[in-house]
Formats: structure tokens, sequence, C-alpha cells
């Protein structure tokens, strides 16, 4: 699904990833996990194909095609999306209106037909309250005024809706307290699927209680320095990632 | 008429101005005795004045110089318009109540007035006076008097037509009146300059809502100006939608006294005009008078647009709010000059002013002048302005999520937009106005 061989890329200039291999297999859950700095949000941006962050080497391919040549609404097209650490505020766009836009974006672009304004509706009802969403929450503009678990809860929402191929959770965990966590993972965990895949990118090891990876990548300094199954990231938790970081000099 | 002084700036100005010493109207005014000498003093006083350049502080930021190169027709004879082609310029809506002007004139073949509430006048300037509506005169001859600057005075001594509104004490007028403006030339594009009245009784409701558009290409020149009086407790609406052809040059001055407890509500759409300015002074001589003043402008190319206004806090507890958002493309520029009195009685006032623009072009420009005079001390008064480009970040988000590029950017200006829109929730305008913003979009996408 997803093959990433060698990448290197610099963010204003400076070089943040530094030959990164990882390659994720439809159905397959990856962690990555490492510690402030290691490139993860770098990782996760260059993925997405956010402005200023320049691939300087190597390259990605998602379900056979060169991901880093497509703009970032073609990547969501052909079924990338990217949680964000920090979801962006939207004053004067309803979380409906936006929703509405992306769903029929993807469409478009597939060649596929757009849903009418009633299925649309019933669509996203039906997504919002299997995480707990009111109706009032969809009427707001997006983001505005949300708590950071509403934020997190509004990403998993629009995850559900858009239904992507592979789902990138940037640090989906920072800022959650435990009822909070919960209920995002849930929303991820019912996401789960032979042809889904995704990256849980965090620093932490308490998200990958809830949300069960395949795999567990070890960033430093911008590479993959080891990988494992699930229990590698309870030797992170124990071990600290000094050790891990060592190995990458 | 009176000699003319000298007048600044280049020599075209005086042939500019031959067109204007030949006085307006061939007697379609039955003219009250007091209007010959009226006009004449005021052709005195816009001689003194001369055009307004840009040495005069009000007008800094807006070169009215282009006006003088214009060859303009100042008495043009009644044009042509079909009723059928009219809903298409006002977004295809069809009005139950809609006074047609055409070149300043009102036209009532083209018009379709139904009865009104009992004592509700909606007629031409030139009728109202004809008919000895005295209410009208005494007015009018009161406002005319007024030294308001060049553009009023050229107005003045113009004064020959334009609508007049009244509504009585006591009276609410659910339909909102609708007054179309044409601009429309012969071999010569027409300069026209309509003189409105709204008066609104005590406790009276009105909304009005005003288009100004042209058929004519070239440059033509709109000079209107606009007289309200709102009684205690009354509360008008007025919304303008300006979409002027590209060339026109549009100026407008509002002027509304409000009395006490008064609530006068003004949106002006600007999305036309080579060159425009909008001018409201608004007066709150009443203690609770309130007025809230908004605007939503979206200019491209080589467009011009003004937005000036003057709130006078002439008594206590009076609320003025102003909220002005643009959007600038290419070359155009907007201006946003803002002006707050404060008198020293006037206490437990609020004032609040706020002007926004986006600048989707490297050659875009906002100028924003807001000047307070506060001489009360209980008062709570704030201004402020932003320029800038579109969120990146929200740009971003939204293609990430598969929103292709020129949607996005649509989309974030039109919330943009909203904010100044969602205030008028008068008169069904809000989607005509939402779909001009995503028509101006898909233009300049086109391009």
């Amino acid at each position: 699904m997803l093959e990433i061989e060698n990448l290197h890329a610099t963010v204003g200039g400076k070089p943040i990833l530094n030959g990164l291999d990882l390659a994720v297999a439809p159905g397959e859950v990856h962690a990555v996990m490492g510690p402030n700095g290691s490139g993860k949000s770098t990782l996760s941006y260059v993925l997405s194909g956010r402005d200023g962050y320049e691939v300087t080497e190597g390259g990605v391919l998602f379900k056979g095609r060169n991901l880093l040549d497509l703009e970032p609404e073609e990547r969501a097209a052909a079924g990338l999306f990217l949680a964000f650490q920090y979801p962006v505020e939207i004053p004067g766009v309803t979380n409906m209106t936006f929703l509405k836009h992306a769903l029929n974006g993807l469409k478009v672009q597939r060649g596929e037909e757009e849903l009418d304004a009633m299925q649309f509706l019933k669509l996203v009802r039906q997504k919002a309250k299997a995480l707990g969403m009111s109706d009032d929450m969809l009427k707001r503009a997006v983001n505005v005024g949300f708590s950071g678990g509403e934020k997190k809860r509004n990403e998993i929402l629009q995850m559900a809706v858009l239904e992507p191929a592979f789902a990138v959770l940037d640090e989906t965990d920072s800022g959650l307290d435990i009822d909070a966590l919960k209920i995002v993972a849930d929303g991820v965990n019912a996401l789960r699927g032979p042809e889904r895949s995704m990256l849980v990118i965090t620093h932490y090891q308490r998200l990958l209680d809830y949300i069960v990876p395949d795999r567990v990548h070890v960033l430093a300094a911008g590479r993959i320095v080891t990988s494992g199954g699930k229990e590698l990231a309870l030797r992170l938790e124990d071990e600290g990632y000094g050790a891990f970081a060592a190995r990458a000099a | 008429m009176a000699a003319l002084a000298p007048i600044d700036g280049p020599a075209a100005v005086s042939d500019w101005l031959s067109g204007w010493r030949a006085g307006p109207g061939d007697g379609t005014v039955a003219a009250a005795d007091w209007l010959a000498p009226a006009r004449a003093a005021a052709a005195g006083r816009f001689a003194a004045h001369g055009l307004p350049n840009r040495r005069v502080e009000d007008w800094r930021y807006t070169n009215l110089s282009r006006l003088t190169g214009l060859e303009l027709d100042w008495t043009p004879a009644p044009a042509e318009v079909a009723k059928e082609s009219l809903p298409a310029l006002v977004f295809g809506r069809e009005a139950d109540c809609r006074l047609v002007l055409v070149n300043g004139q009102v036209r009532p073949a083209l018009s379709t007035v139904p009865a009104l509430p009992a004592g509700t006048l909606l007629t031409s300037l030139a009728d109202a006076l004809a008919a000895g509506r005295q209410d009208v005169a005494a007015l009018l001859r009161e406002r005319v008097a007024v030294d308001g600057g060049a553009l009023k005075a050229l107005n003045d001594s113009w004064l020959e037509d334009g609508y007049v509104l009244i509504v009585p004490d006591g009276v609410t007028v659910e339909m909102p009146i609708e007054i179309l403006s044409v601009g429309t030339g012969g071999a010569l594009p027409p300069a026209y300059q309509p003189r409105n009245l709204i008066v609104a009784g005590a406790g009276s409701r009105v909304t009005v809502v005003e288009h100004h558009v042209g058929l004519c290409i070239g440059g033509y020149f709109a000079n209107g100006v606009t007289d309200v009086a709102a009684g205690p407790e009354a509360i008008v609406r007025h919304c303008k939608v300006q979409d002027e052809s590209k060339e026109a040059i549009h100026v407008a001055l509002l002027d509304a006294a409000l009395g006490r407890d008064a609530m006068f509500d003004s949106f002006c759409f600007t999305l036309g005009g080579g060159i425009s300015r909008n001018e409201l002074r608004v007066s709150l001589d009443g203690p609770g008078a309130h007025c809230r003043l908004n605007g939503a402008y979206l200019v491209g190319g080589q467009q011009h647009c003004d937005h000036t206004t003057a709130v006078d806090h002439a008594a206590p507890e009076t609320h003025s709010d102003q909220l002005y958002k643009g959007v600038l493309d290419g070359r155009a520029r907007a201006v946003f000059q803002g002006k707050v009195v404060v008198r020293q009685d006037a206490q437990q006032v609020e004032g609040h002013q706020m002007s926004r623009a986006l600048l989707l072009s490297e050659t875009s420009e906002v100028n924003t002048k807001p000047e307070l005079f506060i001489h009360a001390d209980d008062v709570q008064c704030s201004h402020g302005a932003t320029a800038g480009d579109l969120d990146a970040e929200a740009l971003f988000y939204l293609r990430s999520r598969g929103v292709p590029e020129g949607q996005a950017r649509q989309l974030l200006v039109e919330a943009f937009l909203n904010e100044a829109i969602d205030a008028v929730a008068l008169a069904g305008m809000r989607l005509p106005l939402e779909r001009n913003v995503a028509r101006w979009m898909a233009e300049r996408h086109a391009t």
C-alpha cells in the first residue's frame, strides 16, 4: 500500500528526514514512535503534501503511484488521510459544509457521483452519532471553540466520513484525557479493515494500548532505527528513547 | 447660476463643467420657488470647493481626476429600457415592490409599486414636489442648504429627481422596497445625480434594498445623495448593492439623522464601479439611537473602492457598530475611512469599528484610516484593521481533505465575507449575496 524508500526531506533548508525506509501492507496498522524532533510530524506532512517540506532524495509509492507528484487534494482522492496533530480552526465554515465539500471533492476527483443533500446528512449524522458528537457540533464552525478532545474527535469523524484507504494519525493522543482517548481509539478501531492501513505516529506508548499495532518503528534523527512487534513499544516505555537514538548516530 | 471661481485641477475641468453650467432639467420639475436659488447657492459652493483632490484630507486616498477626462451627457434623454430585462440586473429577483430609476430619473412605467400601508408614499421626488408635498419640500430645503462638501454641492445644484419614501408614524412596511438604478447612455455616457429621501416616522419600520447597475459602456458618472430622517424608535434598514459597470464612477452619500431610540442598519455590497465611493454620515441625535454600518466588497482588476463613514454621537447612550470586510485581487485598491465623534455630553456611548481586508494578489492594496474624536469620558470605543492573505493552514487543511484548491479558496473567501453578510438577515438578500461571491470567485479563477 505505502512504500517509503530512502526518504530525505528538509524544512527551511534543514535536513529532518535522513533516509527513512518504511513499508505498510494493506490492512496493517504500523506505529511510528520517537522523541521530539525525530521527524515524526515532518513525515506526516511530507506524506500529505504540505508546502515548505522539500524532498531532496528518495521517494514514496502509494498504491503503486508516485505520491510525491500529487497535489494534496489528489493524495486525498488517492485515499490518503492525515489526522492533524493540531486541527485547524476555520471560522465561517461549518463542519457540515466542510465535510460536504471534502466528500464531494473526493467523489468528483474519482469520477463518482456526488451525494445529494439528504444522503449526505444521513451519512454524517450516523457517523457523528457513533462518535458521540451532537448535531450542534456539526453546525458549528470547523474546530472553532472546540476543546482539544472535540478537535481530535472531529478528525476521526472526518476520517469516518471520507473512508480513506490509508490514514496517518499524527499524535492523535496528545492533549486527550483517558475517556477522550478511548472514544477516539474506538473510532479508529471501528475503521480497521483488511483494505485499510494506518500509520499511528505517537510519542507515548499509551495510545497503543487501545490501537494495537501490527508493527512498531522507532524514529530517531530522521531514520527508522529499529522495528519490531507491538512489544517493542513496551520496551521503549521501559528503556526510554535514549538507547535507540544512540544507534541512529 | 453663480459665476464659477477657478477650480483646482487641470484646465480640462472647465470644459468638463461646461455641461454642468447649462444647469439641470428642462422644466420637468414644477419647481418650487425656493428651488432655483437653492441650486444656485449650491453651485456657488461647488465652485468654491472645486472638484475634490487628494490634498483634501477626506479624499486623500481616492482620486477623482479621471472624472475630468470623461465626456459626459449631463442631461441624458430618457433611454429605452425593456422591463423584461430588469430581473436579470437584480440577481434574477422578481420584486413585489420595485421603483426603477434610469439615469437618476424615476420611470413609473418600468416600476412595480403595489398598494403600501396607508399613508406610505413611494414616488419620484419630482412628482412629490410637483404635488406640493410640504413635508418633502421642507426637509429637502433644509438638507440642501447644508454645506456637505463638493460632491454634495454638485448634487444639490442639480436637484431634480430621485426617489422619495415616506413612512408615517407607527407604520410597518413588511415588504422590502426595492430601488433599481440603471445607468444607460446614448452617444455619450450619462452623468446623473439622483436625490433621494427616506423619512421614517416615529415607531415605523421599513427596509430599502437598492441595486445600482449600468447598461452602458464607458465611464458614466453617478453622484447620488440620499437623506434619511428616522423618527423616535423608527427602524430603517438599508441594503445597497453596487454592481455598476467596471468603468463607471459611482459616488454616493447617505446622510442619516436618527431620533431617540431609532435604529439605522446599513449594508453596502460593492462589486462594481471603476472608482466608487460610498459615504455614510450618521448623526445619532436622540438618546438611545443605534446604527450598524456593515459592508462587504469584492474588487479586482483596476477597481478602486472607498467606504467612508462618519458617525456623530450627539446624544447619550447612543451606539454604533461598523464592520467592513473586503476581498481584493489584481491591482485593486480599497479605502476605509471611519470617523467617530462623541460629543461632550454624550455619555455612556459605544462606538466600534473594524475593517478587514483579504489581499489575494501582491499588487492589491488597502488603506484604512480610523479617526476618533472623543469629548466625553464614559465611553467605550474601539477600532481595528487587518489586511492579509488567505490562511495557508486552513487552505492546506481543506485540500488535504480532498477539496480542490480553487474551491477551497472560494470557500475561505465566502467564510471571510460571511461575517459581514450575516448581518444582512434582511429581505432574502443573504442567498443572492452569497451567490455573487461564488460568481466572483469563479470568474476570478477563469481568468
